[in-house]
């Protein structure tokens, strides 16, 4: 047992680190724009305008944050789980210090104005490059780990991050195919996407959902799978469960899309078939929930007294909670009453601040002590007080948001006898405000505990120092 | 036959793959080898104590090895 090999744990303490900085930057340029919607003079320069902002806040939110997150969870649990270190660790450096240079990249070029116009696919081309870059190494590092493991079996956890990372590959290539211009040189990038018309409009939602059901859910299940039976102490409730449930999501979620194009050109049929494909996603989605919050069957007790679990158990009923709703936004009667208004902004932020953050928080303040060396966290008070300050949060976003939203819906479809329309655009954006404040002061609430993770982080990590655990044999059944 | 048979017949046949997955993770034949991978993750993974370092984790799992 001397001088034995250790795991890779460098790029898993980048990445969580980063995890906390890239939340507080995303949530701070979420406030702003909150804020600029209340009080428009807040616009000061355009580069600061919240057309510029606005994807600014969605790409460091999803993919710095959430990105930071899953690179940092997913090299630790594929390396404990396949008992080897990381395959390629030069590679794996390439990923961390690459991520990082699109971050940077997007957060100069998109203040700018330099855009694709896509949602959540805004980057210009020289930068969809780099990630393509990024994202292929990330493949070979992870995948090059599962083949160098000592198991056989390929835990859960890793198929959900594996269906994560390729899919994402294949997203990414598709919908940002492009075609450059370079009559104003590289440094001003422009380029038209290959695509036209609702095919366009197509290939963008086909994008946009999957980014949502395999960047922002697969790849989350996956760590939920490796860090609620971690941080509980006992195996997942049905690992059966959990096999079926993810053949269900990969055959399902490619289909979902259309929902997002109701009532467009788009062909009837296919909003149909995008409709009935988001109901049926109910059915895994609830199944996963269902195995995630079972894993404490038995040991209940342990959620009293343990604020991680907390975190880890509330991000799975915000799970549960948002993979209802969507389903049910997806029908198309009840969408014509949702779209467009503050209702999805209410339900994207159920599934972005109470899964996917809470999700992320629980597992960096598992990893933290374990990457610095520290029995535990510097302050269990203050992981509690985060909990709370961001449950209160995002309960006071997403119910202002509701309620915004089917206000603004019934005020859009509200007709006279005459078949006019009962209020102008502007009268629903006035009737707003005083839901637009409360947002806001969720919004900072959540920011606020980001700010307390990080004072937490800080402490935790001075005085100790960077430690690389040694990579175990497995257990003799295997 | 045109594109849109081969369609159904890929829907069709996407469904039963799934069918058959269900079926297969669900029969006992798997049980065991299910039962051992939910074992995976719990591995010891104690904080690590500097002053306690890598030979708990090391005979903890000798331990499990020799059970």
């Amino acid at each position: 047992m001397q001088s034995q090999a250790t795991y890779n744990y460098k790029v898993v303490r980048q990445f969580a680190v980063m995890t906390v900085i890239w939340g507080i930057v995303g949530m701070l340029v979420g406030v702003i724009i909150a804020a600029q919607l209340i009080w428009p003079e807040l616009n000061v320069v355009e580069w600061l305008s919240y057309g510029r902002l606005r994807p600014l806040h969605t790409n460091a939110v999803i993919f710095a944050f959430g990105g930071c997150a899953l690179f940092a969870t997913s090299y630790f649990a594929v390396q404990r789980t396949s008992h080897a270190p990381l395959f390629a660790p030069a590679l794996a450096a390439f990923t961390f210090w690459g991520w990082q240079l699109v971050i940077v990249l997007a957060a100069i070029s998109l203040p700018l104005g330099f855009t694709q116009g896509k949602e959540y696919a805004e980057l210009e081309w020289p930068i969809d490059i780099l990630i393509t870059l990024v994202w292929v190494s990330y493949a070979v590092v992870f995948f090059g780990t599962i083949v160098k493991r000592k198991v056989s079996h390929i835990y859960v956890a890793n198929w959900f991050f594996g269906g994560f990372i390729l899919t994402v590959a294949v997203l990414h290539l598709v919908n940002s195919a492009a075609i450059p211009v370079f009559a104003a040189g590289i440094l001003t990038p422009k380029s038209y996407s290959a695509y036209a018309g609702v095919q366009d409009a197509m290939v963008q939602w086909w994008y946009g959902h999957n980014a949502v059901g395999f960047f922002l859910t697969a790849g989350f299940l996956g760590m939920m799978y490796y860090f609620v039976p971690k941080q509980a102490g006992r195996p997942i409730y049905s690992y059966r469960l959990s096999v079926v449930h993810f053949w269900a999501l990969i055959f399902t979620y490619m289909w979902a899309g259309p929902h997002h194009l109701h009532y467009t050109a788009l062909p009837d049929w296919t909003q149909s078939v995008g409709m009935i494909f988001s109901l049926i996603l109910l059915a895994p989605s609830w199944g996963g929930m269902i195995n995630g919050i079972m894993t404490l069957s038995g040991a209940w007790h342990k959620l009293r007294d343990d604020p991680i679990l907390k975190f880890m158990i509330t991000s799975l009923s915000f799970y549960g909670m948002s993979t209802f709703e969507g389903p049910m936004m997806s029908i198309k009667t009840v969408n014509a009453l949702s779209h467009y208004t503050d209702w999805t902004i209410g339900h994207v932020h159920s599934g972005a601040l109470g899964w996917v953050a809470m999700i992320s928080i629980g597992s960096i303040y598992y990893l933290l002590p374990r990457l610095f060396g520290k029995p535990e966290m510097h302050s269990k008070k203050l992981i509690e007080a985060h909990f709370w300050i961001a449950t209160i949060g995002i309960v006071l976003y997403i119910a202002s948001m509701w309620i915004a939203g089917v206000m603004q819906g019934l005020m859009w479809r509200a007709t006279n006898p005459d078949g006019t329309l009962t209020y102008s655009f502007v009268e629903s954006v006035k009737a707003t405000y005083p839901f637009w404040t409360i947002r806001l002061l969720g919004g900072l609430l959540f920011l606020s505990g980001m700010l307390i993770m990080a004072y937490n982080m800080f402490l935790t990590m001075a005085g100790g120092k960077a430690v690389n655990a040694p990579v175990l044999a497995p257990a003799a059944a295997h | 036959m045109d594109i849109n048979d081969l369609r159904s017949i890929f829907t069709v046949l996407a469904f039963i793959a799934f069918v058959g997955i269900v079926w297969w993770a669900y029969s006992d034949r798997r049980k065991k080898t299910y039962d051992e991978a939910a074992m995976l993750p719990l591995d010891g993974d104690s904080p690590f104590v500097p002053s306690a370092p890598t030979v708990p984790q090391a005979t903890e799992n000798q331990e499990r090895k020799s059970s």
